[in-house]
């Protein structure tokens, strides 16, 4: 037998020799080339209003230009709504409630949600062409993860809709009547299905209004109701800025209103409903805690990482957009992350190979940008990858704050960008306060080996989902909401059903 | 007592290496398949490919006339001269002289051979390196050995260290491969476990290989993935590069492709070559020629242009 010392040490000369630091090079050895999604996106040069089944002008004949954040340039013109638009698209709801929807037996407006479901589906490639054109998010994402999943929420709730009599045990449910909606513009046509799927589904018909920057796929969602056959009136569109928004939350009609965005709108909005019987629910912003603990395994936690703040250019309400790491391994994780986003590919949206896509408007960058400012100006370290980034068009480069401590602003305000702020913390109790010591409460992760700390953590933090050992996992099955300022109410599962009926 | 129990030692080694969690390195590794490979990107992929393929053949029936004409398809895969030889023949000890015969002297072409006991190892240690030795006084240039699985899963982590180490000094200037037969370890702990043992013990420019190839499950992009980052934590560690062999179970030019993304995503630049990552495999090679030919013409070929079976080199 050889002595195992002495072929030990032979086995190691490299270790004594290297000078510096080992490193690893991401370099150009093997650069792909261009792989585009050469799907045809179909989109019309002009959008119209979508009111009562049709396409119609707008009553103040103006148009505003959507346009592609990844080159700036002009895609499509869309309708700008005034009040009177908004008028007549809830007397258009209103007689499509009473007239058909609202008495229309379950298992018919079934057939709807399943024929909308399986157009989208059939038109997938198309819709996700236009939904990365439109609002900036690569195009895997949207292909793999948007389409797919609004898809999937039309099919769960169409198989609600005939057995809406088990969603509350021992109670009858009934629909609410005239639902008024606005959605964000982080997920265009995947917020459209959140919104819609249960609403329709129980009975309900809908005024919705998409973000001003992404409204395309909704409209093209309204082809596909008039290709499905949807009743006129059940659903309507109207388009156009925060004017339109607040003529929609506002309106009379609506028994209910449902708003996905920040909690400064969601405030003015509430504000403005105070004193009214409306229903509501709220799904606003987020500033979520991942935290990882000394026990985890590290380089799925990297990825979980990676995954919840860089998922959508961290457009993402659920981002995790604190890292809270146990001091023991925080210089091993941040290494890690390190490496980890040289490999992100940063660029053209429509590439089948980015990663980080274009920020969604010059107003979001300029947001995001300064919000950056200030963290290096409160003195937290940065690290960026030093990614190319195409000339045209708006793009920030993955970005890591370490050192960040919990008065600062990046650790405190929604950035909404691919931004990770990295914290420490030495105990659980440290960890649990840390996460809720926000004014937000949407979610949080857990990385740990340690079945029964997953099941303190996800008791005590104060976040509507807590996701363990991985991060932005969503179904249709699974209710979403907030804590907090994060907001109330829940979409998806048996919950999100019933906030859109009430019980008789 | 607890404390010097197998267990004990395992649970140590864990502690020490870091776990590794299914889910998530499965999920990890689904993204490679999506990167989209194309033109120039997809040619250097391909060619770097057969660069890297140790040709193999292992079996019982194993000739010397079909070792000789699998050493002649090695160094010349394909009429067209763009296209590289591989990296290596692979056979038994037995037919080691006789590739060597094939193959000349003065070739670029190495001869692997899997000695010690391949592929259960189960036989005593003083056998095993004498079956090292002969192979590489016939000629190898590279051996591929098993690690004792047994020793490992029982928590002997100096056995099998020691073993492995007695192969190296048994293999002179030969390059060694360790396969860790990650069928036989089953957890992705253990692999990463296994292969930090491993690790620490050859030198640089010595190979941690997945599997046998004898044995139902082979190489994955799960496992490839796990002994990448076990590979990439120890250079960071101590700056020793160790080359990486996946092998048994890849067939496609897709797959060599989204492997070697795997590569390129987790150890970078400097492990995209022959000298540092291989595919152990057989009818990968044809498979990687078909495509190649696609991309030259545009069309696939007829199917008996490329046989399909490694039998028929």
């Amino acid at each position: 037998m050889p002595a195992l010392t002495a072929a030990k040490k032979s086995s190691r000369p490299a270790a004594r020799s290297v000078p510096h630091a080992p490193e690893l090079i991401f370099g150009d050895l093997w650069e792909f080339d261009p792989a585009p999604e050469t799907a045809e996106p179909k989109l019309k040069s002009r959008y119209d209003l979508f009111i009562n089944g049709q396409f119609v002008a707008p009553k103040g004949g103006k148009y505003f230009d959507s346009n592609n954040p990844a080159n700036e340039q002009k895609l499509a013109e869309i309708a700008l709504a005034s009040p009177a638009d908004v008028d007549a698209a809830y007397a258009a709801a209103q007689r499509a409630y009473e007239g058909v929807w609202g008495k229309m037996p379950g298992r018919e407006r079934a057939k709807y949600l399943f024929r909308i479901a399986r157009l989208l589906q059939d038109r997938a490639r198309e819709f996700a062409v236009a939904e990365t054109l439109d609002g900036g998010k690569p195009i895997k994402e949207s292909r793999d993860f948007d389409v797919p999943m609004a898809a999937a929420h039309f099919f769960y709730h169409a198989g609600w809709a005939d057995k809406l009599d088990y969603v509350a045990p021992g109670r009858r449910v009934a629909p609410l009547g005239v639902v008024g909606q606005v959605i964000p513009w982080n997920f265009p046509l995947l917020m459209c299905a959140w919104k819609l799927a249960p609403a329709l589904a129980m009975g309900n018909t809908v005024v919705l209004k998409p973000a001003e920057t992404t409204s395309i796929t909704a409209l093209k969602l309204a082809e596909v109701f008039q290709d499905a056959g949807l009743p006129p009136g059940v659903v309507n569109f109207v388009t156009g800025a925060g004017e339109i928004g607040a003529a929609v939350m506002n309106h009379p009609t609506p028994a209910k209103i449902a708003f996905t965005g920040s909690t400064e709108v969601g405030k003015i909005i509430m504000r403005g409903l105070a004193g009214t019987d409306k229903k509501m629910t709220m799904e606003l912003g987020g500033k979520a805690a991942n935290i990882v603990f000394d026990d985890a395994p590290l380089d799925q936690a990297v990825e979980g990482i990676i995954n919840g703040i860089f998922f959508n250019q961290g457009h993402v309400c659920c981002a995790g957009s604190r890292l809270l790491v146990q001091e023991s391994i925080a210089e091993k994780v941040l290494a890690k992350l390190k490496t980890r986003i040289r490999t992100l590919r940063v660029g053209d949206p429509m590439d089948k190979n980015t990663d980080i896509g274009a920020i969604n408007s010059r107003e979001q960058l300029d947001r995001i940008t300064a919000l950056v400012a200030a963290g290096v100006k409160e003195g937290n370290a940065l690290y960026q990858p030093s990614c190319k980034l195409p000339a045209k068009g708006f793009y920030f480069r993955p970005t890591i704050f370490s050192g960040v401590s919990m008065s600062s602003r990046i650790a405190r305000e929604e950035i909404f960008g691919p931004v990770l702020s990295v914290l420490t913390f030495r105990t659980v109790d440290e960890a649990i306060e840390k996460a809720n010591n926000t004014a937000y409460g949407l979610s949080a992760g857990v990385w740990t080996d340690k079945g029964s700390r997953i099941l303190k953590m996800s008791t005590e933090l104060k976040a509507g989902v807590v996701w363990a050992n991985t991060y932005n996992k969503f179904d249709p099955t699974s209710p979403f909401g907030g804590y907090k300022e994060s907001g109330f109410g829940r979409e998806g599962g048996r919950q999100g059903l019933l906030d859109y009926c009430k019980l008789v | 007592m607890l404390a010097r129990s197998p267990q004990a030692a395992i649970q140590r080694l864990f502690d020490e290496v870091g776990s590794v969690d299914q889910v998530g390195i499965e999920e990890r590794v689904a993204k490679y398949g999506t990167r989209s490979i194309k033109k120039a990107a997809k040619l250097w992929g391909l060619k770097t490919a057969v660069s890297m393929v140790d040709l193999t053949t292992l079996e019982g029936k194993d000739t010397p006339g079909k070792v000789a004409s699998l050493c002649q398809k090695a160094l010349r895969p394909h009429d067209d001269p763009a296209i590289p030889q591989v990296a290596a023949v692979c056979v038994y000890p037995a037919m080691v002289r006789h590739a060597r015969r094939a193959l000349g002297s003065d070739t670029a072409v190495r001869i692997a051979s899997v000695a010690t006991a391949f592929p259960s190892g189960q036989a005593p240690l003083k056998t095993r390196l004498a079956e090292v030795k002969a192979a590489v006084a016939d000629g190898a240039d590279e051996i591929d050995m098993v690690i004792n699985r047994g020793a490992f899963l029982a928590g002997e982590f100096g056995l099998m260290q020691d073993e492995i180490a007695a192969v190296m000094q048994a293999c002179g200037s030969a390059t060694l491969k360790v396969i860790l037969e990650v069928s036989e370890l089953e957890t992705y702990d253990n692999i990463r476990a296994a292969s930090f043992l491993a690790m620490r013990v050859i030198r640089p420019g010595d190979f941690i290989k997945t599997s046998t190839g004898k044995t139902s499950l082979n190489a994955t992009l799960g496992n490839n993935q796990v002994m990448l980052e076990a590979i990439r934590d120890f250079y960071l560690d101590t700056g020793t590069s160790i080359a990486m062999k996946p092998a048994g179970g890849i067939r496609t030019a897709k797959q060599a492709l989204t492997f070697l993304v795997a590569v390129k995503e987790t150890l970078g630049d400097a492990w995209l070559n022959n000298a540092r990552y291989r595919f152990g495999a057989s009818s990968l090679l044809n498979d990687l020629l078909r495509q190649l030919e696609k991309e030259s013409t545009g069309a696939y070929q007829a199917p008996y242009y490329f046989s399909e079976a490694a039998e028929s080199y």
